[in-house]
């Protein structure tokens, strides 16, 4: 069947299975490789898009329900990294194998919208469904101060 | 060598041609200078003196990155290396990924050696680059290469003021003698080493991308699912794929046949489901109705194999190192102790789960694109189970999400090329998250019987360890006790001054794919010496940083061998890298100062200190820890102090010790695998947790050592002093000895 979405500003009709996770449906159809695929079970985050504007664990997300919805992956919040958010995570090297940083940056950039002056205890509270195994945490939290403009 | 590094080091030519694998022939010239002093008209074309460096005529330059980047920052800090001694002007220099190919020499990203085994190689190939351009100017204006300097990106001469740019002098040089000797340049004038330069893939890890194994797309491709035999060395009794065929999207079942026995890096067999898109092939290959036969690893089961091992390593093994007399020693103490340690399977767990995606040709070529660390075994791996020539197989390295070890196996390889052939399509197997928990190489248990001895003045005077884990030989064969490499990972490299000290090998056997998992043996090893210096410091009624300063001893060089020992010191020479007491001693003094080692702490808070050498690099590290009224720990703050001799990029050590440090927790804290009937009873991260952000400290601080000594290894070398430092900071703070991981399993009520 059809289903039609904004995929990153821009209509976008899959002809899929109505409960192929948003996930396969961006990566496999749509061919948008920058939402990874960790867990298949919301346990990890790396799959983490906005849906009208709220993080969602796009692997865990059947696709119908998406539908008629403005879906933003990480190709979607910039296009060229100049999100204050993106911007932050370059300037402290955060990344390390950079896997799971486009669903970090996809948290992160999603409690900023909600919280600008987010504390360390909000940050753990939104972020903590994101796994980084290489242990980037610590990077993270101050990434996410930088790019709220309170970092000292 | 000198170990000097501000000592200028000469290559020779020899050396280099060796190091690079360049064809020789002929090429041995001096440098010859023209006599006309007008300048020569210069040729045009690419420069390519190695395989590391392409000049362009443009001036731009290509770099080619043979190693593998899976969050060490490889690609950064190699590049950093060639493009220093080349002289080169970072904003021209772009990245190649090599192919798995032995022309370049040892691709293996495993064992934390990209920089210490290529450190003068990669220098080399800068020097040698720089040198010829510098000839080939001085050919040009006819004056001495030695008037002649290479500085950032053009070779300037001082006296005519002359300068030509890199680019201009490309096709020159490229038709210069390869010289016979460079001269590396002194750190003193080192543009990017020690420098913390940014990631050359920071944008492409901000935007999206960023391409690893699982993101390859090809035309007409088709998506793989396998399920394989939970048991390892089991074999399929039937297999009903009538509703996987029926799902919307399935293109076709294929048997891969049964694993083979020792598995080595050979596909586990099973069953594939291909389909047009993942999500298809996964719930075609959930409709299979598959009946296994176990085979003879279903006799395994943890709790039973735990007790096995731990008799086994009670009643001793080969000695392995002997020095004194343990047994008098243990006669004559004025107190003695013993204690056995556990520690449990583990998974790598890297967030990219193994995947690869193949298509053979029409030429019955083979080519692959896959997150892998071992590109030339993966090439060799291939080419075996297609049965054609490695040649035929190009294997094209992909960005790694995290390999932690698991990815230097290329069984998944393997299977997308065995389905490639199969189906005549290309095919891109994507492992879940559960194959990958439960069908990986996993680190091995292991048991530790430690017994010591301390006089009336509170000395350690008798050490007794016996090692138990089943060996990641038994992988590639059959064996059931450790080799002498596993054991020279932080056991009988000992570094305590105990005049009477014996070590024993104890057997376990295997009933799993063993593997390499970051610090691989160091782990164990190194959680069991530094908890139990911590409660012979206890016994001793001494501080425990002063007690482990005493154990280390006098500044020396421990030579494992006076003892008995084998010892392969990481595949490098131990009299270029010494197991050097003066060096561990002063991380565990940085560390401890680092933490205010000695300050008082609130009820339920404590510090704990561990420090040790692995991969040539020495670490030491303090953990903060508070226990709750209910005996749930938290890592306040971790305090790492780290000399791995001459670094590249400090951010890039400093990034690995803090990962380093979440690693270490997320073994300390949750990581256990287990079986029952030898099926692996984990499987995603709600079983197999790791930490996360709420549970990351408030701080990691980490020290790099100022150094100039001969560069250690890094990635590897921050992990094991991590659960030490945490458990011997739980008994500060509780009374309560840790003597098995995870925590999760220990009540600390």
């Amino acid at each position: 069947m059809a289903i039609a979405m904004t995929l990153n500003g821009k209509v976008h009709s899959f002809e899929a299975e109505a409960d192929m996770p948003l996930l396969w449906a961006i990566r496999d159809l749509a061919g948008m490789t920058g939402t990874k695929y960790g867990c298949g079970k919301a346990l990890c985050g790396a799959c983490t898009v906005h849906v009208d504007g709220e993080p969602v664990r796009s692997c865990s997300f059947p696709l119908s329900a998406a539908a008629g919805k403005s879906v933003t992956t990480i190709e979607g919040i910039s296009g060229d990294g100049s999100h204050p958010v993106q911007v932050a995570w370059r300037e402290l090297n955060v990344a390390q194998c950079g896997y799971c940083q486009s669903g970090q940056i996809m948290s992160a950039v999603a409690l900023l919208q909600k919280t600008p002056s987010p504390t360390d205890q909000d940050i753990d509270l939104a972020m903590s469904g994101n796994i980084c195994r290489c242990g980037t945490y610590t990077r993270i939290r101050a990434a996410i101060h930088k790019a709220a403009g309170s970092a000292s | 060598m000198n170990n000097d590094f501000s000592n200028v080091s000469r290559i020779s030519r020899r050396d280099f041609l060796r190091n690079t694998g360049l064809a020789g022939g002929g090429l041995i010239i001096a440098a010859h200078f023209a006599a006309c002093s007008s300048d020569k008209t210069l040729a045009g074309g690419n420069f390519m003196p190695n395989v590391y460096v392409n000049l362009m005529e443009n001036g731009d330059v290509e770099i080619v990155c043979h190693r593998s980047e899976m969050g060490q920052g490889v690609r950064t800090s190699l590049l950093q290396v060639i493009a220093d001694e080349m002289e080169a002007d970072w904003g021209r220099v772009t990245l190649l990924q090599a192919t798995g190919d032995a022309k370049y020499g040892d691709q293996n990203t495993d064992g934390s050696t990209s920089i210490r085994k290529h450190f003068d190689l990669l220098r080399n190939a800068g020097a040698v680059t720089r040198q010829m351009l510098v000839n080939a100017a001085a050919d040009a204006w006819g004056v001495p290469a030695a008037e002649c300097r290479g500085l950032n990106h053009a070779v300037h001469h001082e006296a005519s003021g002359k300068s030509l740019g890199y680019g201009e002098l490309a096709g020159h040089a490229a038709t210069m003698p390869v010289p016979e000797d460079v001269t590396f340049k002194s750190p003193e004038d080192y543009r990017y080493i020690g420098k913390p330069m940014d990631l050359i893939d920071g944008l492409a890890f901000t935007v999206g991308t960023a391409a690893y194994g699982i993101d390859t797309q090809l035309p007409d491709m088709l998506h793989a699912s396998i399920e394989r035999c939970p048991v390892v060395g089991g074999k399929l009794k039937s297999v009903d794929d009538s509703g996987a065929r029926a799902v919307a999207g399935v293109v076709d079942v294929i048997q891969l046949g049964d694993g083979v026995s020792p598995p080595g890096f050979n596909p586990l067999g099973g069953v594939a489901v291909l389909a047009s898109n993942t999500w298809a092939a996964q719930r075609g290959r959930a409709a299979l109705k598959i009946e296994w036969d176990g085979g003879a690893n279903a006799s395994y089961n943890s709790p039973a194999y735990r007790e096995a091992m731990e008799a086994s390593a009670k009643s001793g093994g080969l000695q392995v190192l002997a020095r004194g007399d343990v047994e008098a020693a243990f006669a004559g103490a004025a107190k003695t102790l013993e204690a056995t340690y556990f520690a449990p399977m583990l998974s790598q767990a890297p967030m990219e789960p193994p995947a690869a995606t193949a298509v053979i040709n029409a030429d019955g070529s083979c080519e692959v694109w896959a997150c892998t660390q071992d590109p030339q075994t993966a090439r060799d791996v291939v080419a075996g189970a297609l049965g054609i020539e490695p040649a035929q197989v190009t294997i094209n390295v992909t960005l790694l999400g995290g390999g932690f070890g698991r990815k230097s196996k290329p069984d998944f390889i393997a299977e997308a090329a065995l389905l490639a052939k199969k189906t005549g399509k290309p095919v891109k197997v994507t492992w879940t998250r559960e194959d990958d928990i439960r069908h990986g190489y996993f680190h091995a248990e292991s048991c530790q019987y430690l017994r010591g001895a301390i006089d009336a003045q509170g000395n350690t005077t008798a050490w007794l360890q016996r090692t138990a884990f089943p060996s990641i030989s038994a992988t590639f064969g059959s064996t059931d006790g450790p080799s002498a490499g596993e054991l020279g990972l932080g056991c009988v490299d000992n570094p305590y001054a105990i005049p009477n000290m014996t070590i024993e090998a104890c057997k376990a056997e295997a009933h799993f794919r063993i593997g390499w998992l970051r610090s691989v043996c160091n782990v164990y090893h190194a959680f069991a010496a530094n908890s139990f210096a911590n409660e012979l410091a206890h016994l001793a009624g001494r501080d425990p940083k002063d007690y482990l300063l005493e154990l280390i001893g006098a500044d020396r060089h421990v030579i494992p061998a006076d003892s008995g020992a084998t010892y392969t010191n990481y595949g490098q020479d131990l009299g270029e890298h010494p197991i050097d007491t003066a060096r561990l001693k002063a991380v565990l003094e940085e560390a401890a100062s680092m933490a205010n080692w000695g300050r008082e702490l609130p009820r339920g808070s404590g510090l704990g200190i561990a420090a040790h050498r692995s991969f040539l690099g020495y670490v030491a590290t303090v953990a903060e820890v508070s226990v709750s009224e209910g005996g749930a720990v938290r890592i306040e703050e971790l305090w790492t102090a780290i000399d791995a001799g001459t670094v590249v990029n400090p951010d890039r050590v400093r990034a690995q010790m803090e990962g380093a440090g979440i690693f270490g927790m997320s073994l300390t804290l949750h990581g256990e695998i287990t079986g029952t009937n030898g099926a692996i009873n984990q499987g995603n991260f709600d079983s197999y947790p790791v930490v996360r952000m709420n549970e990351a400290p408030t701080a990691i601080t980490v020290h790099v050592m100022p150094s100039t000594a001969r560069p250690g290894g890094v990635g590897e070398t921050g992990v094991p002093p991590v659960a030490p430092a945490i458990c011997n900071a739980i008994f500060a703070a509780t009374g309560k000895r840790v003597r098995e991981l995870p925590l999760r399993n220990v009540s600390l009520v």
